[in-house]
């Protein structure tokens, strides 16, 4: 069975409504650095965690792309193959910037999961609650973290 | 937008009834061109149509009948028709419930073979 994993319960309800709209495959919620706060589908953390680096990756290059070009960032960016594409997107937040990494498949379109990705930015925005400073993470505190994190995204 | 989708979008929405037309790659829901009233929002309108044109494509292969070639959807507020093209387009309209469907329909035929 594939299940949703949060970080934090009030991404929950948004991630799964986006999730079943815009029929996606797999999703992930991260922040621009990697740091995975919500996930659709993944079964292994290894791969959560490739996923997670692999698109805060390709988030940047791109950013570094927009900067080049004159443009302050790019809104979407989506690859379209014969069975997999792949949607990466960001979104404001008050908990500062987001990043949404979607695979879908062929019984969805493009199209739709653009659509209800904005669907899932409002809700996002709508269901945070009040901001928390952020501490700073050490690196020796960095470790931990991750494993606290990969943990509750795989429910251990 | 090419002046010959324009124009050939124009004429649809010309049609007493209609609140937007719509040209739509069917691959990926996105917009081609477009001829709207400001309160339709054209991408979902996109998205949500070729989502629509996919499940009951998928639907009608699976029952052996073939690919559709004209989707007509009413509801309490309106109406929507879907004429897929011959190059993987979608001509979309969105109506009102009073609308001309069949003049509404050979309009957008006008458009399909206009973006061939």
């Amino acid at each position: 069975m594939t299940v949703t994993r949060v970080l934090e319960p009030w991404m929950m309800e948004p991630l799964e409504r986006f999730v079943s709209e815009a029929d996606a495959r797999l999703t992930l919620i991260m922040t621009p650095a990697g740091q995975v706060l919500a996930q659709y589908g993944f079964t292994r953390a290894v791969d959560v965690m490739s996923a997670a680096a692999l698109g805060a990756a390709i988030a940047s290059s791109t950013q570094e792309m927009a900067g080049l070009l004159g443009e302050r960032n790019f809104k979407a960016l989506n690859h379209q193959g014969v069975r997999h594409g792949i949607f990466l997107a960001e979104m404001e937040n008050p908990r500062g910037r987001l990043l949404a990494l979607v695979v879908y498949g062929p019984e969805t379109l493009a199209g739709l999961v653009q659509l209800f990705f904005e669907e899932l930015a409002r809700d996002l925005e709508q269901a945070c609650p009040n901001v928390k400073p952020t501490e700073p993470v050490l690196s020796a505190d960095f470790e931990r973290e991750l494993n606290n994190s990969l943990a509750s995204l795989f429910g251990r | 937008m090419s002046e010959y989708l324009r124009n050939a979008l124009d004429g649809v929405t010309r049609i007493r009834g209609v609140r937007g037309a719509l040209v739509v790659h069917a691959d990926d829901g996105m917009v081609v061109a477009d001829s709207l009233m400001e309160s339709v929002r054209g991408n979902a309108v996109a998205a949500l149509a070729a989502g629509i044109a996919l499940r009951f494509g998928n639907a009608a292969l699976s029952t052996g009948v073939g690919s559709p070639h004209f989707l007509h959807l009413q509801a309490t507020g309106g109406t929507l028709i879907i004429v897929p093209g011959p190059t993987g387009v979608l001509v979309v309209v969105i109506g009102d419930k009073e609308l001309n469907v069949g003049l509404a329909r050979l309009e957008m035929l006008r458009v399909a073979e206009v973006v061939r």
